[in-house]
């Protein structure tokens, strides 16, 4: 039963979480977070098999109900899925150890279960909308996770109820926009399902409806992912979300757009209809491109650590729309091992603001010091791991993902694209040393400047259970960054579409 | 002409791997300063007797080979001990042995802060350049050349004024844009060859490249080493990185930083373009004009300055510009005088700034205008100083006069001999900017030099031995004569 | 021509209430008429899928026992109505969080005006 039903099982263990969690905890208020943690630990164990599952076996295919597509909903995993599914799970996972402390410190007690039970959904939508092949359905789980989100934001900051109904005015525009190009899809084929849908699209042609169905969805998932200048709601929400948002969100969130776009640009419409018939691949590189440059030197401005790295998280959701705009293999192996990578260094650079956050009181990039280094050696340590890796430094993974974009865009002769992706790193190299100097190098106000004595310092580094999923991420930076060829020749290379093969050396 | 057998062998890793595994030992050691300066130089003789064994293979074209797993599909992480990888290899791991030996001095003396990180730091330089040294491939290549910018970093800001931070972002600024390049032009040559390993006689050489490809990608990696290689105009951190305290200048002038730049240029004119895709479309001569330039005008500039640092720094502008002279020039004898200039110029230049470094920790004074006398005072110091400056200025029999007629010889054989005569002007004009130097310290009378003395061991021995050095190499250049020897005969026949 | 403007008289009409939902959106300053937009805007658009569902000379999708089930053309199509219940319920759903936001923010801040609101965002200390 196990095996064919692995498709669906994720995203619902996750809805049944969610609901389990607010009865448990009438019982035991402290249960929640434990809930939450076990089937995060769950989901991706279950997420982690089902690649080697895919591997083995090939695309799987599950139906609810037992009803034929396109009559009924079909849950598909195939190794796109797989790959995003496990990546979206583990990073849950890490952060949600980490986010333990920080959710009892941000939020009060009362607002605790609801939190969790809110996460729990959150995570059924992101499974979800990874797992189906139905459009509406991924709509219903779109608007899940959007909701979950919209409330998970807005438990923030004292500014975070208005980031969040930015948030939500613009989220829902972006899903409403998803739901027409939905609409005129079934009006020219009569079918929900996507596999069912590429095929119907090969006979119906490029009829003006259906053109406009893709324009559409690509706005509705332009702004799920943020993608400029859709990215309007953004760097609020990240800055005044707490941290565990932060730190849910930032990883994952913006990807599971991408993913809705390389879904409906490769595999449904197709490549030709996307770069020939209607050249919206184009127009998304662009659009990527001049979202690296804009979040990179927006970035540079920031004062406080959280919206840096909001604005950072435009840039490289630029990448990830550079990668797919290019349209040729080695962009979108570049793009989709982006997902990881960036989810990594994400999570990773989040997860040291939060610790930050809530040994300093604050994440003030003017007032970070060496002080803060030296109470805080191994998060600083982090800090900077994650900071050479995002801008580009081999081993780590941000050096790889440059990698496969530079030879994406050398191969379509993308001259201007090359230069953006070289110039990004630099760019990226200014604002994160900002903090790396202050941080290694700005003398600490206060007494014992200068001396590597240890023991004059009072240590204030995070607690174990802060400290182990960001130390966890760090070293994974290296890890995956030496297995990018592992995780690319085994397993990235057989989600590529059709139009799209590669063989790698 | 045999091809090199490649022998599976760990030994390269190991070369690699044992600085970096001293990395953690020095920072658990930070409360105690013998130990840490035990394991650094533990490591470093470790490093250089692990070089030393891969020697005589290297010379017998038994290149010791490591195949890690895939780094990228398509290109492994691989090491290759070949006569090349040896040479440089061989400078830099010796060289760190009496660096590191200066070091304790130097720091002890000066009871500089942050010491450990200092150390530490220093040894994972070490592994990344012997990791360059051994590289097979562009992108092990990139991937140690990377992690060399980003760990010589903390060296360059170490005191931590204002001026060494804003230095420090300089280079920074410099080296991660010439990465950048770099990874550019290592990607479009994956793209057009799909397999990237070193091959005497360049990658390229199974396709016709046509020249609108060849020219930008040539100089897309010139950008790309062409930084570190102080090539002007892209020299300009170099003198300002001399806010590092001593030993790192030395290190980022003999051993380290820019040797791996022209290194890599060595690496890309040969093993990557290939003598003759280099002269097709005329690369040779842009790297001619540049060489050219960067001697004349960075010998020019070493005569404006006062400060004894930075016009070693414009000196050895100046010297880098040799090597990427011989490299140009694309013949056996002139690629046998860049590579024996790689070697000798670090053992001269590393002698003139343990000086300078051993003048400023004992006398504290930074500029030539204040070194009369010196010699009186300080008379082992000076009388290196001389030697190394007569090495540089090319005079037998120490081994700088040695890399000079070669490079010199093979001008005028590949039918150029303005290019002789441009060694010669520089040469003289070295004599102009060191010889009194030498002068002032033995023949001016000095002031407020009453009672000191000569300085510590730990600076005088090192600094003594590299000026011997210097001579014993001009008089037996023996192997790394005939290291250079195989790899010209590798691209060039005997 | 004709056809094109009369015949699709409802999807003009759609479009017309999309058009007014979304400069609801963009150009009202304040927080509820902002939230009026967004539900005019998703109601045209449950109007837009019920629309596409109708037919001429059609009724209402349950089985009437005069017209049998073998011609499906006389009855409407039944799976964008129940995509739209589900579109309702999402409308609702985000209609209520929208206005627990609004609650939160005027207890805080006593405004509903997104120009004094900004204001008093860019004064607030963090």
């Amino acid at each position: 039963m196990i095996p064919t039903n692995a498709p669906a099982l994720i995203p619902l263990l996750y809805l049944f979480t969610g609901l389990l969690i607010p009865l448990a905890a009438l019982r035991l208020r402290r249960l929640a977070y434990w809930l939450a943690l076990a089937a995060a630990a769950v989901a991706s164990a279950a997420a982690l098999s089902n690649i080697f599952r895919v591997l083995e076996a090939g695309t799987l295919r599950y139906r609810f109900g037992g009803w034929p597509p396109p009559v009924g909903i079909e849950y598909v995993l195939d190794p796109l899925s797989a790959f995003l599914s496990a990546v979206i799970n583990a990073v849950a996972l890490v952060v949600l150890v980490h986010a333990r402390r920080t959710v009892e410190a941000d939020l009060p007690e009362r607002k605790h279960v609801p939190y969790f039970a809110l996460v729990m959904l959150m995570m059924s939508g992101f499974n979800g909308i990874v797992m189906t092949g139905d459009f509406f359905n991924l709509y219903v789980f779109l608007e899940i996770c959007s909701l979950a989100l919209y409330g998970l934001v807005a438990v923030g900051d004292r500014k975070s109820p208005v980031a969040a109904f930015r948030y939500l005015v613009l989220g829902m525009i972006g899903g409403c926009f998803y739901l027409l190009g939905v609409g005129f899809l079934y009006m020219s084929s009569g079918s929900l399902n996507m596999a069912d849908m590429k095929a119907i699209l090969a006979v119906v042609g490029a009829r003006p409806e259906v053109i406009v169905a893709l324009c559409f969805m690509i706005l509705g998932f332009g702004i799920k992912m943020a993608l400029f200048p859709l990215h309007g709601w953004l760097p609020d929400a990240y800055t005044y979300a707490p941290t565990a948002t932060s730190s849910l969100i930032a990883p994952i969130g913006t990807k599971i757009g991408a993913y809705g776009l390389i879904r409906v640009l490769f595999f449904v419409f197709g490549l030709r209809f996307v770069t020939h018939t209607v050249p919206v691949a184009q127009v998304i590189a662009w659009l990527g491109a001049a979202g690296i440059l804009y979040g990179s030197v927006m970035a540079m401005a920031q004062d406080e650590l959280k919206r840096m790295l909001a604005f950072s998280s435009v840039a490289q959701v630029g990448y990830i729309g550079l990668g797919i705009g290019l349209a040729n293999p080695l962009g979108l192996l570049g793009a989709v091992l982006h997902v990881l990578n960036h989810g990594l260094m994400k999570a990773c650079l989040f997860l040291v603001a939060g610790n930050f956050r809530l040994q300093l009181g604050h994440s003030r990039i003017p007032a970070l010091d060496a002080g803060t280094r030296r109470r805080m050696p191994w998060t600083s340590a982090a800090f900077t791991l994650a900071a050479l890796s995002m801008i580009g430094l081999p081993p780590t993974v941000g050096f790889f993902s440059k990698w496969y974009l530079a030879l994406g865009t050398i191969r379509n002769r993308s001259w201007v694209f090359l230069a953006v992706i070289l110039v990004s790193s630099l760019l990226n190299a200014v604002y994160f040393f900002r903090v790396i100097e202050r941080l290694y190098l700005r003398p600490a106000a206060g007494n014992d400047e200068g001396r590597d004595a240890a023991d004059s310092v009072v240590r204030g580094e995070a607690a174990p259970s802060l400290l182990l999923p960001t130390l966890v991420l760090a070293a994974s930076l290296i890890i995956i960054g030496l297995l990018n060829a592992v995780i690319v020749k085994g397993l990235l290379v057989r989600f590529l579409p059709p139009g799209l093969e590669i063989t790698l050396p | 002409m045999s091809a090199p057998q490649a022998v599976p062998s760990l030994l390269p890793l190991l070369a690699v791997l044992v600085s970096l595994a001293a990395v953690p030992l020095i920072l658990l050691s930070s409360r105690r300063p013998v130990l840490r300066e035990a394991w650094t130089l533990a490591a470093a003789a470790a490093k250089f007797g692990l070089v030393l064994a891969l020697l005589p293979g290297a010379l017998a074209g038994r290149t010791a080979a490591v195949d890690l797993f895939d780094v990228v599909p398509g290109v492994r992480l691989a090491l290759r001990a070949d006569p090349l990888g040896v040479l440089f290899a061989l400078v830099a791991s010796g060289l760190w042995v009496l660096t590191s030996l200066y070091s304790i001095g130097y720091t002890r003396g000066l009871k500089e802060h942050k010491q450990t990180r200092y150390f530490a730091f220093f040894a994972v330089c070490l592994s990344a350049t012997v990791g360059i040294a051994f590289a097979a491939n562009l992108v092990t290549f990139i991937l140690f050349y990377e992690i060399l910018t980003i760990a010589t970093y903390p060296l360059v800001i170490h005191k931590e004024t204002a001026e060494a931070v804003s230095a420090g972002r300089k280079y920074l600024a410099f080296t991660l844009s010439a990465g950048v390049l770099l990874i550019a032009a290592a990607a479009w040559s994956f793209l057009l060859v799909g397999d990237l390993d070193f091959k005497p006689g360049g990658i390229f050489s199974g396709l016709t490249l046509a020249g609108k490809t060849a020219v930008p990608l040539f100089l897309l990696f010139l950008g790309g080493v062409g930084v570190k290689s102080a090539i002007m105009p892209l020299h300009s951190w170099l003198p300002t990185a001399m806010v590092a305290p001593t030993p790192v200048s030395a290190l980022l002038h003999a051993v380290a930083v820019v040797k791996a730049g022209v290194f890599g240029l060595v690496r890309v004119a040969a093993f990557v373009f290939g003598p003759d895709l280099l002269c097709r479309y005329g690369l040779d001569t842009i790297l001619i004009v540049l060489a050219v330039t960067t001697i004349l005008a960075g010998s020019l500039l070493a005569l404006r300055q006062d400060n004894l640092k930075r016009r070693l720094a414009y000196s050895t502008v100046s010297h880098l510009s040799y090597i990427v002279l011989g490299t140009a020039l694309v013949s056996g004898p002139a690629l046998v005088g860049a590579l024996l200039h790689l070697a000798f110029h670090a053992t001269m230049k590393i002698t003139l700034f343990f000086c300078a470094g051993a003048i400023y920790v004992n006398l504290h004074r930074e500029n030539v205008s204040e070194l009369n006398g010196t010699g009186k005072v300080m008379p082992w110091t000076m009388a290196a100083f001389a030697l190394g400056s007569l090495g540089l200025c090319g005079v037998p029999p120490l081994n700088g006069f040695l890399s000079k007629w070669f490079l010199g010889s093979a001008a005028v054989g590949t039918g150029r001999p303005l290019l002789a005569g441009v060694l010669i002007l520089s040469g003289l004009l070295n004599a102009a900017y060191l010889l009194p130097i030498v002068q002032r310290s033995f023949f001016r009378r000095g002031s407020g030099l009453e009672g000191r003395g000569e300085a510590s061991a730990w600076l005088v021995a090192p600094l003594v031995l590299t000026a011997v050095l210097s001579l014993v190499l001009g008089l037996f250049p023996g192997t790394l004569f005939r290291l250079a020897g195989q790899v010209a005969a590798g691209l060039f026949g005997s | 021509m004709r056809e094109f403007l009369v015949g699709h008289y409802f999807y003009w009409f759609i479009f017309l209430l999309m058009a007014i939902g979304l400069a609801g959106i963009v150009l009202k300053k304040n927080l509820i008429k902002k939230v009026i937009g967004m539900s005019i805007f998703q109601v045209a658009i449950i109007l837009f899928f019920v629309a596409s569902s109708s037919k001429w000379d059609a009724t209402v999708p349950i089985l009437d026992p005069a017209l049998g089930a073998a011609d499906t053309s006389r009855y409407i199509n039944p799976l964008p109505h129940c995509l739209m219940l589900t579109a309702i319920v999402v409308g609702v759903a985000t209609s209520g969080v929208a206005f627990a936001l609004i609650i939160t923010i005027w207890r805080r801040y006593r405004t509903l005006d997104e120009n004094e609101l900004l204001e008093k965002l860019t004064h607030d200390p963090d």
